[in-house]
């Protein structure tokens, strides 16, 4: 109690996030992604702030949050690069994209790069998911492109 | 006079290609003209590689041009284009476009027509007809005109929905849900989003028929998280619905975590109660104990999308479509390397070939077609000799292959078919929700003993050792997912025996 204590904004954030969704614990997954949207990440505290308000445990959200893959415990990079690995993406050369996209962000500061499977642009793939735009027919220059703008906002 | 209405795409695969840009740049240009238009932001008529397609309404019907790039705005309106005017990207009346004009649309009749969210729009257009004729019915008569459709669930399994609704209509329960899975997860496939995207009020339209059927006032849509788009329209088409009190029954929307299990109804209800998306042993089937252990119906989203338009027209109409026990249509979708991608919505019977080249025009790239999954990443791999096949569920479990969601993925003569089946075991070791072992460790092993079979280490016995642990996750699984990733990889050794270093 009193870590949460600690953190009163968190906590009342967390409050008040649980009570726009009637404060029912079958809305767990959808507590997660509002706080995850506000915060980045889901710490330690604010599974702590959720556990308390919807009186779930801790271990149970816990078994939520990593049975996800949408669900960060570590603060995300400034920009996310969701790459499509899947089949139809196979089919117009994604892998040989992903080699090409893992050599330029390795290491990289401020980009992170990720796999996810089908993003539901599969007519126009390869495919990805730009900070939450999606993007279609990538190739490793048109790839590089989307890296330089980003690199220009951060 | 009045603005001439302009159509520009807001589907997520057009947005992908311009979209956005086109719009605003078409905005632009006419205010700096002086024209008055009306701008609407479409769905997708489901002909991706046309692509940004921008539509004109004219007196002789809409007319299309596309690809459209932003660039290409002041030139269109240097053609008059907002009045029709010739262009050469113009591509004449949009219905009248073979691809489109060949279709046969029930399901998606409306998407790419109608303004997504203009509940009027929708009613124009024939929504509303089906709930109206539903209400007017008793829920018996409801899930007998469903019966006698022949609709199948479109979600992969193909169980005859009228024998769902009634097993849910009998129960006794004081409280009943329906579930529409929009957690399509399947490489391939697409459909749902368009629709959920180009024509959400008709998903919901279907649930509210199959709430009347079964007895629920409460319905969840459960979309995956990778359809940020789809959300977010959902989301803002449940608002209208509620606020227009078109019935009682209420909707709520679930975005999912990110897990292709999920798809699978019984994770994806463990899902909707906050949990773990894990899979649920089978009996009770969710119509008798489902969603917080009341009677639930979970149906895809393209089998209730079917419902309105097979209560508004009748059921006969609906089964006149098909061929044997596959009544009705399917959604097809067109993907991967393929030169025509996208939507295709046709009765069941349609050949492969026909699919693949007549709608698909072969490959983008240009290079020989050599297989094509159809199915989704469970389903089958089909070599481009055997395309003749007929589109309908007996006939491609006849050939060892499955329609899953519709999916049909063209692969060139550069794929190697040992990656594919290495890959299957891959992507279902990352997406087992690791109740079962069959499937949790066989994925696993699945994945190392390819591995040894590319590196070309001891070939042969590790391929007995695949087989071997194919018919244990076939038999020993408790869902689809470790029960059908042997498809994938045993199509591919079947028919590509040269890529695993057979002869």
């Amino acid at each position: 109690m009193s870590d949460i204590a600690a953190l009163p904004d968190l906590l009342e954030r967390c409050r008040e996030i649980c009570a726009q969704h009637g404060n029912r614990p079958d809305a767990l997954i959808e507590i997660l992604h509002a706080v995850q949207a506000e915060c980045g990440f889901l710490n330690d505290d604010a599974l702590k702030g959720i556990a308390h308000v919807l009186n779930i445990s801790r271990a149970e959200i816990y078994g939520v949050v990593t049975f996800y893959h949408d669900f960060r415990r570590e603060p995300p990079p400034a920009h996310i690069m969701k790459l499509c690995r899947a089949e139809a993406c196979h089919a117009v050369g994604s892998e040989e994209l992903a080699q090409h996209a893992e050599a330029r962000l390795l290491g990289h500061p401020s980009i992170g790069l990720e796999s996810v499977y089908c993003l539901g642009n599969c007519a126009l793939g390869p495919a990805a998911l730009v900070d939450g735009e999606l993007k279609a027919r990538l190739t490793p220059a048109a790839f590089d492109a989307l890296v330089e703008a980003l690199e220009a906002k951060a | 006079m009045s603005a001439v209405r302009i159509f520009v795409p807001v589907d997520a695969a057009a947005q992908s290609v311009g979209a956005n840009e086109v719009a605003a740049a078409i905005a632009r240009e006419a205010a700096a003209r002086g024209i008055a238009i009306n701008l609407v932001r479409n769905g997708s008529r489901g002909m991706l590689w046309l692509e940004p397609l921008v539509e004109v309404e004219t007196a002789a019907g809409r007319i299309a041009y596309g690809p459209v790039a932003a660039d290409d705005v002041v030139s269109l309106f240097d053609a008059g284009f907002h009045l029709g005017g010739v262009h050469p990207l113009s591509l004449g009346l949009t219905e009248a476009i073979p691809s489109l004009a060949k279709q046969e649309r029930l399901s998606f009749a409306r998407c790419g027509v109608i303004d997504p969210l203009s509940l009027a729009d929708y009613e124009t257009h024939g929504g509303l007809a089906g709930l109206r004729c539903a209400l007017a019915m008793q829920p018996q008569e409801v899930v007998a005109q469903i019966t006698d459709s022949g609709l199948r669930g479109r979600g992969g399994a193909g169980f005859p929905t009228g024998i769902k609704w009634k097993t849910a209509f009998e129960q006794q329960a004081e409280q009943k849900y329906v579930c529409a899975n929009a957690d399509e997860g399947d490489s391939g496939t697409f459909a749902d989003r368009m629709l959920m995207e180009g024509d959400p009020f008709a998903l919901i339209e279907g649930m509210a028929i199959a709430g009347h059927a079964i007895g629920a006032d409460k319905g969840y849509i459960y979309i995956r998280s990778e359809y940020p788009h789809a959300v977010a329209t959902m989301r803002c088409a449940v608002e209208i619905w509620h606020a227009a009190a078109l019935s009682d029954f209420r909707v709520e929307i679930r975005m999912g975590g990110g897990a292709y299990i999920c798809g699978e109804e019984s994770s994806m209800l463990d899902s909707i109660e906050g949990k773990r998306g894990q899979v649920r042993a089978k009996p009770p089937i969710p119509a008798i104990s489902g969603l917080f252990g009341k009677p639930t119906v979970v149906n895809n989203v393209l089998t209730l999308a079917a419902v309105g338009d097979i209560l508004a027209k009748g059921a006969a109409h609906y089964r006149d479509f098909g061929m044997g026990r596959s009544r009705g249509t399917q959604a097809f979708q067109l993907a991967g390397d393929v030169a025509r991608g996208g939507l295709v919505e046709k009765a069941f019977g349609v050949t492969l070939r026909e699919l693949v080249e007549d709608f698909g025009g072969g490959t983008r790239s240009g290079r020989p077609l050599r297989a094509v999954q159809a199915g989704g990443p469970l389903g089958a791999y089909i070599p481009a000799s055997r395309l003749d096949i007929e589109m309908d569920y007996e006939a491609l479990a006849a050939a060892g292959a499955m329609l899953g969601h519709g999916g049909i993925v063209l692969f060139n003569d550069s794929v190697d078919m040992a990656k594919q089946a290495r890959f299957a075991f891959e992507f279902c070791a990352i997406e087992s929700c690791g109740k079962c072992t069959p499937c949790r460790i066989g994925a696993v092993r699945g994945k190392e003993v390819m591995d040894k079979v590319i590196a070309g280490d001891d070939r042969e016995s590790n391929l007995a050792l695949v087989e071997d642990l194919c018919e244990i996750m076939t038999d020993g699984s408790l869902c689809a997912m470790g029960g059908l990733t042997p498809m994938p990889v045993l199509s591919a050794l079947r028919h590509f025996p040269e890529d695993f270093g057979r002869e």
